[in-house]
């Protein structure tokens, strides 16, 4: 053991309402969610000190409900959960998908969406497919409660929009997403591993083109939504060589850097290769374009 | 120096009150009551040789502080004979050559036990992706696998009075 158990002092809170009195105290209190990242830079000896909010208690944050055309999930519903859930299966396939990848079935027990977003690792697995379903946070703090679409969250490299005195209690998401829908992520190995890169993207076609939204993970110092991409498809996508078009502007705009974990030009052009594999099946998935 | 903390457990069946210190981790813990069969690999997560039951899930001991036990149901790999799947994996692997070092089957068993709870009669790919995150770094996974497996085939379909 490396960390220093003396390092930490924790604090388990039995309410919301408790966790976010607490945090509105010290807003210097770090937040414990799943502890797959926190407790792994205890451990590593990178966390230091420090005053930990230990949110698992919380059944408040555990729960999947639906509102209105959103499901609801709380930021305290782990990976494992998820992929269990029937309205999840049913309604939300993609994030299934995300959540069977991201770690294996031990972090799965443990890792939570809401800690997966407020981690902001630009590597982050389930935040590419968030995005492309065009999610909504629910942010508290003691005194107000605020919703923030989750591509105004990432503000830069591990800085977000969160108030420090504020806690993300639930992600909002459609119960009805678009029907096209693409996730993939490529790392060392199918499980457990990483991503080097990675691509979410959920559209459909319009008279004029293909309406979606894509993200990437892994190729900038945040989650990544392209929106000079889906401004392209959105009028373009149908039209001669738009597939190769749309990637190669895709790897033009991209700037990601050489790390322990891949290259720069293997990112971009693996990042490029995944488009075209999202663009070929909305292709194929085009109304009129199999012979109806 | 922080104060020690009493947390409450029901621990290998038994209930318990057991001391730690706030920012203990849940391995080190079980190991200091001599449960030693829970191995620390990696330290990070990655390995799975410190895995327990938490409350019937599946979870690395190194990535859970003491404290968030408190109130839970813990079973460890010395636990494992008074659980009915647990206890057909554990024979399994001692018959089909499953264990070479050791170190990583106490974490191998709970996570295999854990699948046959939720998924009582896996294929093999859901076994592969059930285990993927426990490595064995001796020989490989084939006749692990093939435990499991000889496992799931002993235990039959669930056992229909076993629901809740």
């Amino acid at each position: 053991m490396r960390g220093n158990a003396a390092d930490l002092e924790l604090r388990r809170p039995a309410s919301l309402e408790e966790a976010l009195e607490l945090l509105a105290q010290d807003p210097e209190l770090k937040v414990l969610a799943g502890g797959t990242e926190l407790l792994v830079r205890h451990e590593d000896g990178s966390l230091g000190p420090a005053r930990l909010l230990d949110l698992s208690a919380l059944k408040e944050l555990k729960q999947i409900r639906r509102v209105g055309d959103e499901l609801e999930i709380g930021a305290g519903v782990c990976y494992a959960d998820i992929q269990a859930h029937p309205d999840v299966i049913a309604r939300l396939p993609l994030l299934v998908q995300a959540a069977e990848q991201t770690g294996a079935r031990a972090i799965q027990e443990r890792g939570t969406l809401g800690g997966n977003v407020a981690n902001a690792s630009p590597a982050a697995d389930s935040v590419p497919v968030l995005l492309a379903l065009g999610v909504g946070l629910l942010l508290r703090s003691r005194t107000a409660e605020r919703r923030l679409p989750l591509d105004e969250f990432f503000l830069d490299y591990r800085r977000t929009a969160l108030r420090p005195d504020e806690l993300i209690t639930a992600l909002r998401l459609p119960l009805t997403p678009p029907p096209l829908q693409y996730f993939r992520k490529v790392g060392t190995r199918r499980a457990q591993a990483i991503s080097k890169v990675a691509l979410a993207a959920a559209g459909r076609w319009t008279a004029r083109g293909l309406e979606c939204r894509v993200a990437l993970a892994s190729v900038a110092p945040v989650p990544l939504r392209c929106r000079e991409l889906e401004a392209f498809l959105a009028v373009e996508a149908g039209r001669g060589d738009w597939k190769e078009r749309a990637a190669r502007q895709l790897m033009d705009g991209l700037r990601p850097i050489d790390d322990i974990r891949s290259t720069a030009a293997y990112r971009r052009q693996v990042a490029g290769n995944l488009l075209l594999a999202f663009l070929r099946r909305a292709e194929a998935g085009r109304p009129g374009q199999d012979g109806r | 120096m922080p104060e020690p903390v009493v947390l409450r457990v029901t621990l290998n069946g038994e209930p318990r009150e057991l001391s730690c210190l706030p920012g203990e981790r849940l391995l080190d813990l079980l190991r200091g009551l001599g449960l030693t069969g829970v191995k620390e690999g990696c330290g990070e997560g990655e390995c799975g040789a410190c895995a327990v039951l938490l409350d019937g899930r599946l979870v690395n001991s190194c990535l859970v502080s003491a404290l968030q036990a408190d109130g839970a149901t813990l079973l460890t790999i010395e636990g494992a004979g008074q659980d009915r799947e647990l206890a057909a994996v554990q024979a399994a692997f001692a018959e089909r050559g499953g264990v070479q070092c050791g170190i990583c089957t106490p974490g191998m068993v709970l996570a295999a036990g854990a699948l046959l709870k939720r998924s009582a009669q896996p294929a093999e790919e859901e076994i592969r992706r059930a285990l993927a995150g426990n490595l064995c770094r001796c020989t490989g996974y084939v006749r692990v696998v093939d435990s499991v497996l000889a496992a799931a085939e002993r235990l039959g379909p669930p056992d229909p009075s076993a629901q809740e």
